[in-house]
């Protein structure tokens, strides 16, 4: 079973070698000439405006909250999808129950607006 | 998984969470974070449970952690040093060093009583995806439809406490 | 073991070359397909071959000059930017994407003096688990692309774009849930396999045919995980400069870019594998062609690995075009509407694909 992955591993360390040389090829490859304009970040123009630092809206937290609970939900979907002809209708009613309350779950978070401009 | 193949994976995993402990810059203590749950991922596939190995990945390396560099990010941490006033530092050392202690002592006492037999070896077709999926609509059935309940708990949790910051 | 060994190494420099030039051909193609239809000529300024044709084709330019020019550029990192999560970013954002094609079967088995070797870099049996799980990883590029430049426009753009690109992946999850329905397995050369059949005879029994509405969702939220047009406001081109990768010069912007193309040839491949029979020519079998009046032809076993594996970089590359013809067709959609319909419309629309899917299978079997 363990040999299946012989070929992952040769991807990862083939892929790795060749990204790593691209990335580090303009390092390699290009001039070094630093200048202090250079140095700062691009803003069309005008002076930094400020440290990247700032805070941003919480809309993006509760969005990865709600994608860490569905992606639990696709996680527990794909082996039951495997199995489902074994498992027969009992096995289509356990998931639908699964299901709609996840479904309960994205119908209040539509409801409480947490999708909006997610 | 023969002895240096273990020693490698190992030695990997506790450099990493190492870094994770003690590198003040918390963006990268995340990252170190990653690279131990993918290591960890590394050691199911070694123990043949491939569907685990798989999931750890998807979820936990790819989703939860996803979510803590989120929080890093919006919350805009600094580096450790900047934070903590002298007198707290004392107190969360001491803490810290005494609570990790007491773990590390349970941990050894409890390997040092292990039974050391060698494993039996893996049925047939054992942690991959359609096993797993038998034993867990039909032996673990309640704990799978508990879950669900959790999940919504989790959203309702995070919703509420979204918006009574915004309001 | 060393035999096999050896024998995984060919199949993934195999892949990875194979994704590789196809990336290369994607950026003529783009450029030049995007001059077509735009009505204009294109780049056409670098030319060895001086006058001999009437029109220059471009390829000079958009693939060889132009990567060289990228690669020597100098390599600007602003000054308070963090050096190794500078690396990291671009890194991080192309290596998932060509790993995920070490599972992708271009081909099905070769005999080489008695040794058959399947034409699939790793033959996993958790084989879409991997494809999800890689492209999830494909997330921090982009999140560490934008905070190591320590630009707030950039980190704008980066959680933006990561935002979409998580809210996508659960469409794209759940899409690809009745198709492992369909086939019981997540084993993607047996589903490649299962789709050799035919139905009544005459039909290819493609993964199309039985999952339209999940080669639809799929489609489309891989569209949008590449954040391609028209979901391309993370990168907001007009807008902001170029988003999440503003500073990025020379080779890592290269590889943002080439992360693009490579997601292309990814989502392309993904959808030929699934949907539309991988490497299976319709009525050739292993042993030659068996045509629906009976007819059978016996092929050497060469010319038939060469048939598939043609068939499959062809599919790829209709794929590839579609994206392409795609992107230069549509107006870009606003970043709410964007995620509206990533979560407010796919997700549900796949959600009742899975379970009309469950209905079928268990009741009509």
């Amino acid at each position: 079973m363990l040999d299946q992955y012989i070929g992952v591993v040769l991807t990862f360390a083939l892929a790795a070698t060749v990204v790593g040389l691209m990335v580090s090829a303009s390092m390699l490859l290009g001039p070094h000439k630093r200048a202090a304009m250079k140095d700062q970040v691009f803003e069309c123009g005008n002076p930094p405006s400020g440290t990247a630092r700032g805070r941003f809206s919480v809309r993006f937290y509760l969005g990865a909250i709600i994608f860490i609970v569905f992606d639990v939900e696709v996680v527990f979907l794909y082996p039951w999808a495997i199995v489902l002809r074994s498992l027969g209708v009992p096995g289509l009613v356990e998931m639908t129950v699964f299901i709609a309350v996840l479904g309960v779950a994205l119908a209040y978070v539509w409801r409480k607006g947490a999708l909006v401009w997610s | 998984m023969g002895p240096l193949t273990f020693a490698a994976l190992a030695a990997g995993l506790v450099a990493s969470a190492l870094t994770v402990v003690l590198h003040p810059n918390p963006v990268k203590s995340a990252l170190a974070l990653v690279v131990t749950l993918f290591l960890l991922a590394v050691v199911f596939v070694f123990l043949e449970a491939h569907m685990i190995a798989a999931l750890q990945v998807i979820v936990y390396a790819g989703a939860i952690m996803v979510l803590f560099l989120f929080v890093i990010m919006l919350l805009n941490l600094q580096d450790d040093a900047a934070e903590t006033r002298g007198s707290d530092r004392i107190a969360l050392r001491a803490g810290a060093w005494l609570g990790g202690g007491v773990l590390a002592g349970e941990l050894v006492t409890l390997f040092l009583r292990l039974p050391l037999a060698a494993p039996s070896a893996a049925p047939e077709g054992y942690g991959g995806a359609a096993v797993v999926a038998r034993s867990l609509f039909t032996d673990y059935l309640l704990p799978f439809e508990l879950t669900s309940i959790l999940l919504l708990i989790a959203v309702v949790g995070a919703v509420v406490l979204a918006q009574r910051r915004e309001a | 073991m060393w035999a096999d060994a050896g024998i995984a190494a060919a199949t993934s420099l195999v892949v990875l070359l194979l994704v590789l030039s196809l990336c290369f051909v994607l950026l003529w193609v783009e450029r030049k397909g995007s001059a077509l239809i735009q009505d204009r000529i294109g780049a056409n300024r670098a030319n060895i071959f001086g006058g001999i044709l009437p029109f220059n084709l471009g390829i000079v330019n958009t693939m060889i000059a132009d990567p060289i020019k990228m690669f020597t550029k100098e390599d600007v990192v602003p000054a308070d930017a963090d050096k190794l999560l500078h690396f990291l970013g671009p890194f991080l954002a192309v290596f998932p994407v060509l790993v995920i094609f070490a599972v992708v079967p271009f081909g099905d088995v070769l005999v080489i003096g008695g040794h058959s070797v399947d034409l699939q870099a790793a033959h996993l049996d958790v084989g879409i688990l991997y494809v999800l799980a890689m492209s999830g990883l494909a997330v921090y590029g982009i999140v560490l692309g934008g905070w190591a430049s320590n630009s707030r426009w950039a980190l704008l753009g980066a959680i933006r774009g990561s935002a979409q690109m998580i809210s996508y992946e659960i469409a794209m999850g759940l899409a690809l849930i009745g198709t492992v329905m369909t086939f019981g397995t997540l084993d993607l050369q047996a589903i490649a396999r299962a789709q050799g059949a035919h139905l009544w005879g005459v039909v290819p029994a493609w993964g199309v045919l039985y999952q339209p509405l999940g080669f639809l969702i799929f489609l489309i939220a891989g569209i949008a995980e590449s954040k391609r047009v028209p979901f391309d406001i993370p990168e907001g081109e007009s807008e902001l400069t170029c988003g999440f990768f503003t500073e990025y010069s020379g080779s890592k912007q290269a590889c943002f870019m080439l992360s693009d193309f490579a997601e292309i040839v990814v989502v392309s491949g993904l959808v030929t594998t699934l949907f539309f029979g991988a490497w299976q020519v319709p009525f050739l079998a292993r042993d030659g062609w068996h045509f629906p009046g009976g007819l059978t032809l016996a092929m050497p076993h060469l010319a038939i690995v060469a048939l598939q594996v043609a068939s499959f970089i062809l599919k790829v590359l209709l794929f590839c075009c579609l994206q392409i013809l795609v992107r230069w067709s549509l107006p870009r959609y606003r970043y709410d509407q964007l995620m509206d319909l990533g979560w407010k419309r796919l997700l549900p629309l796949a959600l009742v694909n899975v379970l009309v899917t469950g209905i079928v299978i268990v009741l009509a079997g």
